[in-house]
């Protein structure tokens, strides 16, 4: 007789069966005995999933372990001694002692009475459908013994055409007007299952039952085609179709998976797990993995299905070399490409000084790879000018952090969200830039949570159905630090302090010196009206709230960070957060949402010019001897140059050669035409990426880089999960970025040899003392872990500062308001801020090649009705957004969403270019540019501006390739 | 009545009917009684005012056949189906009464003065065929006595 026990968290359960129901979360067990075997589950589990613990799967339809059961299929009828009837064993919680019988003579005849009338009304021949293979109808068709079907022909919602020829009024053709997926409604057996997914995990409420009986059908919106209504794509629906009625284009096309390989999202932050389900070397589709970490078996429309650009035509394949940037680009073999490269490279050394070079090391790369560029830098070309697009996001919350708690990261992971009891999200649209977060977050909301957002738009979140209570205060742009003062101002002059918290974990005097600083009128609600647009009684509110709410989290995006004052602004919010205990149990902390999948890991890899791996700063003596002995060379002391240095130097003619991997730096940094100039002045850019961005415009080497799906490593999301990458195919460009580097190291006579990302892991684990636990190994056991990994933390660190910060006692920074350089004034009266849409990706060299531009094809730009009146400006009008650095054309999109004053806009498409207009300020500790805020005009225009009509022309000329025959 | 009225009404019944506890079904029922029936656009309405969206609420006025989604005739006649008047004899004279009017279940006169509906039980069990045209139930109908109320209000 073998004992069940649900497994604890840290295991990782191999199987992808489907329980049937979710785990129950309590900690007291019931043991009972299923079909004579004893099983001890947690308590209010359902015998279904008490069952499938026993490993005795019982038949259903409408049950499956992601969400709530429903009990509507009828299929899973058990007998229990001493019940009266066949209670569904999905909606039947354990009770101890319970006797459950799952087979007997009167159940298998209610099963085969209930699949006989599903079969009546469902295809029969499949051999030919793509649902072959992957209907569960036909599986429990055969699983509870159907023989026969007494109900046919009939009425139904199958046959095109009825017995006598006519058009069969209750058939409904596919619904193909998602890229992504059909809706075949007559595979439908209306489990629900689709619309309870829609509802409970992505939190949409885009499906519904339409009628009653046998008319009932499932329909998007109104009944709508699903890309009309309010769908965004998930996929969670298709996930969740027992019978194929939802399903992927991708199988209908290529046929059913035969393998699965779990690996990481390449998109945003959360860093979600998928299974690449696999045939040969063909991605088939990407499933989101039930055991991920951060996911939990959930995804949004780009890691579900935005893959396709691998294989997209544009993608570069062959290296590239041209002299001048003027010339078109020569195709060419990798050796001729890496020597010229690293000729180039050496010239400019000997000729203007080892520091006129540099290197940028990539957000979307593993974080093996970043380590290897970063070394590159250091260890080779022996100058510590190195940075990461980190620099233009989140190096604010990297200062910010460190100043206050001691860590630069965020200080919980996702799960955390389950128990906040108060949500407070400053500058950060989750349900576009982190959808599955997002898609948590909203179901803690469901569950009573409530909200607070400060944000100049009126973003998503606040429209999350069957929302409680909300707050939003709509600051002005860049005001954030004016804002979060005055919430401390309330919390200290109001008496909502957590005196006990304060006192036990930070600077006792400290605090009273801080509280001395809030206390002051000048940074009162009231007071500071003026400045930030919040009105004091909606801002008291709010700050009341996030003090005396319970369990009070903050989670912060670009908005906090992309500003003069971003780094204030953080240790504002750990001021916060430290003044009302929120911090060191779960549901609370300070976490900042990150924008892409590695940039936590390409800054934990030392990417920044002052910090080695680790964020120990490079003149830490002790930190340099640990990478001199390993690198057998020694490490450059002096702090290297800064993105914006670096550009600001080769416009001075100091800097001139840069290796710029996975980054397109003319797209995505402010203040396009400098950027262009800076690299127009250079003598050697070598870019790697997988197209030629924007930056390759100005590039003398392209080097072709790898996808994620042709590459092992690791990614780590914002919340410091390490997790894995896997190769699922050979690279198409001939070699994983990380080899790239490699050979490009070598060419310049380092001698590397590595040859697998293992071990570059290793050496990172062995020189970086919070990933010293870390190996490809573990992560295979554990499935992913959270740094700090060591010793102290064999499995890793979920929750941060739980008994004391990292640094020991919390630190309180004055936080004193100082109004940007960025003011409105007759020529430029409006306020520009920048941000992202869900279905498009960062600089959109990836989105853009996908089916996904069915959503979103252009940038708009939004403006407020009053300010569009003034100017005779209509939705669809062409405009001319400009500012003292640039001006841009796009076309704009009336509404009230942002406030009177301030125009907002998203950057995925190149031939807008909002960074024309962004300007060269930054946060005053960072260098972070200032993207949330530029004084801006808006008037109505006809057409592109002067420099989207010399960039076309000059990106046109600067694609041309001479193919290899041609050149020779 | 014009677009702008309609959205007018709709906004005034569900004002109307804000702040009480499950208000969404009076809601539907004040915009039916105002408008006549529940007009696809009163939907993303509703969504706004229940904090949800258009599918969960198409949900809701798709389920009751009650609740109309286009304009209906002025009066209505409603036929009852159910067992007791079928005994009785209801199928035959439902044949023969739909054959008179000119509509078949659910169908509206061109002129838009009558609706013909089926019912299941109007609870007049014992006095069938029952019938019920507009608010006034009417007993043990025969065909004739039915076109002559329809003829009535007509």
């Amino acid at each position: 007789m073998r004992d069940f026990i649900i497994p604890d968290d840290a295991y990782v359960p191999a199987s992808t069966a489907d329980m049937g129901t979710p785990p129950s979360r309590a900690t007291t067990t019931v043991t009972l005995t299923v079909d004579g075997m004893p099983v001890t589950v947690p308590s209010g589990t359902s015998v279904m999933r008490a069952a499938a613990e026993a490993g005795i799967a019982i038949p259903k339809l409408c049950a499956t372990d992601s969400m709530a059961a429903i009990g509507s299929c009828r299929l899973c009828l058990v007998e229990v001694e001493g019940m009266r009837g066949t209670p569904a064993s999905c909606t039947t919680p354990v009770a101890e002692g319970m006797v459950v019988h799952t087979e007997s003579e009167l159940i298998r005849k209610l099963r085969r009475g209930v699949m006989e009338l599903y079969v009546s009304d469902h295809p029969r021949d499949l051999l030919t459908s793509p649902a072959n293979g992957l209907d569960e109808v036909q599986d429990m068709a055969a699983a509870v013994g159907l023989r026969e079907v007494r109900y046919t022909p009939g009425e139904n919602h199958v046959a095109p055409c009825m017995a006598n020829g006519e058009a069969n009024p209750r058939f409904r053709e596919p619904d193909r007007s998602n890229p992504y997926f059909t809706y075949d409604p007559a595979l439908c057996i209306v489990c629900m299952r689709c619309v309870r997914a829609c509802d409970e995990i992505q939190g949409t409420f885009a499906l519904t039952v339409q009628g009653r009986g046998f008319e009932s059908r499932i329909v998007a919106g109104q009944d709508q085609p699903f890309l009309n209504s309010d769908c965004v794509s998930c996929g969670a629906c298709v996930q969740a179709c027992p019978t194929g009625s939802l399903l992927e284009n991708s199988v209908a096309e290529i046929g059913v998976p035969e393998r699965t390989v779990i690996t990481t999202c390449a998109y945003c932050g959360v860093g979600c797990n998928f299974e690449a389900q696999m045939r040969g070397d063909q991605v088939v589709r990407m499933v989101p993995w039930k055991h991920g970490k951060a996911n939990h078996g959930h995804s949004c429309v780009k890691g579900r299905f935005a893959w396709g650009y691998a294989n997209h035509g544009e993608r570069i394949l062959s290296p590239m070399v041209r002299e001048k940037i003027t010339d078109p680009w020569r195709e060419t073999t990798w050796e001729e490409a890496i020597t010229f490269a690293a000729d180039r490279l050496k010239a400019i050394q000997q000729e203007h000084g080892i520091d006129s070079v540099g290197v940028i090391t990539s957000s979307r790369c593993t974080n093996e790879e970043t380590y290897l560029v970063q070394k590159l830098a250091r260890a080779v070309l022996r100058t510590n000018n190195t940075d990461t697009c980190a620099r233009v996001c989140h190096s604010p919350t990297g200062y910010g952090l460190k100043t206050t708690f001691g860590t630069s990261a965020g200080t919980h992971d996702f799960d955390s969200v389950d128990f906040c009891d108060v949500a407070l999200v400053i500058g950060a649209n989750p349900t576009d830039a982190h959808p599955v977060f997002a898609s948590r977050l909203r179901k803690r909301l469901r569950e009573g949570a409530k909200l607070i957002v400060v944000d100049p738009r009126r973003i998503d979140l606040l429209e999350t159905p069957h929302l409680g209570e909300a707050h939003h205060l709509s600051i002005k742009p860049g005001t954030n630090v004016a804002v979060l003062t005055a919430m401390a101002h309330v919390i200290v002059t109001e008496g909502l302090v957590s005196t006990e918290f304060i006192r036990e974990r930070c600077d006792w005097d400290e605090y009273l010196d801080y509280a001395e600083f809030l206390s002051d009128p000048r940074h009162s609600p009231e007071a500071t009206e003026a400045a930030t647009g919040v009105p004091p009684e909606a801002l008291r509110a709010a700050a009341r709230l996030y003090a005396t709410g319970g369990n009070g989290a903050i989670y912060y995006g670009l908005g906090v960070t992309e500003h003069a004052q971003g780094s204030t602004a953080v240790m504002a919010i750990a001021n916060l957060a430290m003044l009302t205990g929120n911090i060191g149990k779960p549901g609370t902390g300070v976490n900042p949402l990150r924008g892409q999948n590695n940039v936590q890991g390409s800054c934990d890899m030392g990417s920044f010019p002052h910090e080695l791996p680790g964020y120990r700063h490079i003149t830490d003596p002790v930190a340099r001897d640990i990478y001199e002995r390993a690198w057998g060379v020694p490490v450059p002391e002096e702090p290297g140059l800064r993105i914006p240095n670096m550009f600001d130097a080769a416009v001075a003619g100091a800097f001139r050669g840069l290796y710029c991997q996975g980054e397109d730096i003319l797209q995505s940094d402010p203040d396009s035409s400098h950027v262009a100039a800076a690299l127009s002045a250079m003598d050697c850019v070598i870019v790697q990426d997988l197209f030629l961005n924007e930056t390759a415009t100005y590039a003398h080497v392209f080097l072709p880089g790898s996808t994620f799906l042709e590459k092992d490593g690791t990614f780590t999301n914002a919340e410091r999960r390490i997790n894995p990458v896997r190769k699922v195919m050979a690279p198409k460009n001939g070699y994983g970025d990380w080899e790239i580097t490699q050979l490009l190291a070598n060419a310049l006579g380092a001698g590397w040899s590595y040859t697998h990302p293992s071990q570059i892991m290793d050496e990172i684990a062995a020189t970086t003392p919070s990933f010293a636990g870390v190996s490809f190994d573990l992560l295979d056991a554990v499935g992913s872990v959270q740094w700090p990994c060591n010793e102290d933390a064999p499995l890793g660190t979920p929750m941060m500062h739980g008994t004391g910060f990292v640094r020991g006692k919390g630190k309180f920074v004055h936080t004193e308001y100082v109004a940007s350089d960025e003011r409105t004034g007759p020529r430029f009266p409006l306020l520009l801020t920048t941000g992202r849409i869900l279905s498009q990706y960062n600089v959109g060299a990836q989105t853009r090649r996908t089916a996904n531009t069915v959503w979103h094809d252009e940038d708009l730009l939004e403006i407020h009705p009053h300010d569009a009146e003034e100017r005779g400006i209509r939705s669809g009008d062409w405009v001319r957004l400009a500012s003292r650095a640039g001006a841009t054309t796009l076309r704009a999109l009336v509404t009230a969403r942002v406030a009177p004053g301030v125009v907002y806009t998203t950057f995925h498409h190149p031939t807008t270019q909002a960074n024309v207009v962004t300007t060269d300020s930054s946060d005053w500790a960072t260098n972070c540019p200032e993207y949330k805020v530029t004084a801006v005009q808006v008037m109505p225009s006809n057409g592109p501006s002067e420099w989207q009509e010399d960039y076309a022309e000059r990106a046109e000329a600067s694609r041309r390739v001479l193919p290899l025959e041609a050149a020779e | 009545m014009t677009e702008t009225e309609i959205r007018a009404r709709v906004a005034e019944a569900i004002a109307a009917q804000a702040g009480r506890e499950g208000p969404l079904l009076p809601m539907l029922h004040a915009i039916q009684e105002a408008v006549g029936h529940v007009p696809d656009e009163a939907v993303p309405m509703l969504a706004d005012a229940m904090q949800t969206t258009t599918a969960e609420i198409h949900g809701v006025i798709s389920f009751y056949h009650d609740f109309k989604r286009a304009p209906q005739g002025r009066h209505r006649l409603r036929l009852c189906r159910a067992e007791s008047c079928q005994a009785v004899g209801a199928a035959a004279l439902h044949d023969e009464v739909r054959e008179r009017i000119g509509l078949d279940w659910g169908e509206t006169t061109p002129d838009g003065r009558l609706t013909l509906e089926a019912v299941y039980c109007l609870g007049l069990c014992a006095c069938g065929p029952a019938a019920m045209l507009d608010d006034r139930p009417l007993g043990r109908v025969d065909a004739e006595g039915l076109a002559a109320a329809v003829a009535e209000v007509r």
